[in-house]
């Protein structure tokens, strides 16, 4: 496990990390530029949904992320638990917060789309109020972890929460197979038989990939700030500032 | 009426959305100020750890 602890070391974490923020930033501007000219310019309005359908080029990829952050604010629990690594404690927190974000404009998004095509703004069913849990959960892991006045110890707190809640995540996913919901089933992930067009698929998967840059782009540049706030008085803090 | 310029209708279907605007641009919008405010937040908070880094080498 040596590298666990080198790549987590924070002197070295700072290091590697600013060079793939630059990356991922740049990344991040042209996927988007992209996934917006594909989303609401190039691809076509459904047969159904006409031009709502273009909402679903950003809820659908909000909606992965809030997941996808939430096993990454997981799995950084479980390192933090284990190992105790400094850098892993501050990701917990950090993704909690871009998790929020996301599970809110996942929420939002479905929500301007349901009422144009459901009539209704909200409906008490399995997918929506599971998602809506994870958007407790993510406030939760928050509210433990700026509970206690010494971090690591929040950060402990907040990584059991973090790791318990992980049972909501087949949950949100299986919703719509397990129970009668107004939500739609999978559509993209019906490898055999896909049900959406490709002038459809190219705009969600271009933003999928922009929403993947832009969270790990988040992610490094917050516990940067982080760990220079956090490890203020150490040498390799103060030779970075001297450069 | 005189005949519009295709363009011109173009554009206003385009901010039209078949009669789904409010949906599809409060959509657009909501989730670009999130994502803007996200990293405007960052910025804002890295500047103030580097000023209150700078202070705290002042002083040593």
């Amino acid at each position: 496990m040596h590298f666990i602890h080198k790549y987590g070391s924070p002197n070295y974490f700072y290091q590697w990390s600013g060079t793939w923020l630059k990356i991922l930033s740049a990344l991040t501007l042209i996927l988007m530029a992209l996934g917006l000219y594909w989303a609401l310019i190039i691809s076509p309005p459904d047969y159904q949904q006409s031009e709502t359908v273009r909402i679903m080029y950003i809820h659908v990829p909000s909606a992965w992320m809030s997941m996808f952050t939430y096993v990454v604010m997981a799995s950084a629990g479980v390192v933090a638990m284990i190992w105790r690594i400094k850098v892993a404690e501050i990701v917990v927190a950090q993704s909690a917060i871009i998790g929020a974000s996301f599970t809110l404009l996942a929420l939002v998004t479905g929500m301007l789309w349901g009422k144009p095509m459901w009539g209704a703004y909200w409906v008490w069913d399995a997918r929506l109020t599971s998602e809506l849990v994870l958007l407790f959960l993510y406030v939760g892991v928050l509210a433990i972890y700026s509970a206690y006045e010494d971090p690591r110890t929040g950060a402990k707190a907040a990584s059991i929460l973090a790791i318990v809640g992980v049972i909501n995540i087949p949950i949100i996913h299986y919703s719509v197979e397990w129970w009668n919901t107004l939500h739609q089933g999978p559509t993209v992930t019906k490898f055999d038989s896909p049900s959406a067009p490709l002038s459809m698929l190219t705009p969600l998967f271009i933003m999928f990939f922009a929403f993947k840059t832009y969270f790990f782009a988040l992610l490094f540049a917050r516990t940067r700030n982080a760990l220079l706030s956090r490890e203020r008085h150490t040498s390799w803090v103060q030779e970075i500032l001297e450069k | 009426m005189g005949a519009r310029d295709p363009g011109e209708i173009v554009v206003q279907e385009f901010f039209h959305m078949d009669g789904y605007a409010f949906y599809v641009w409060g959509s657009y919008a909501i989730v670009s100020a999130v994502l803007l405010l996200n990293v405007i937040s960052i910025r804002l908070q890295r500047r103030k750890i580097l000023r209150e880094l700078a202070e705290l080498s002042e002083e040593e």
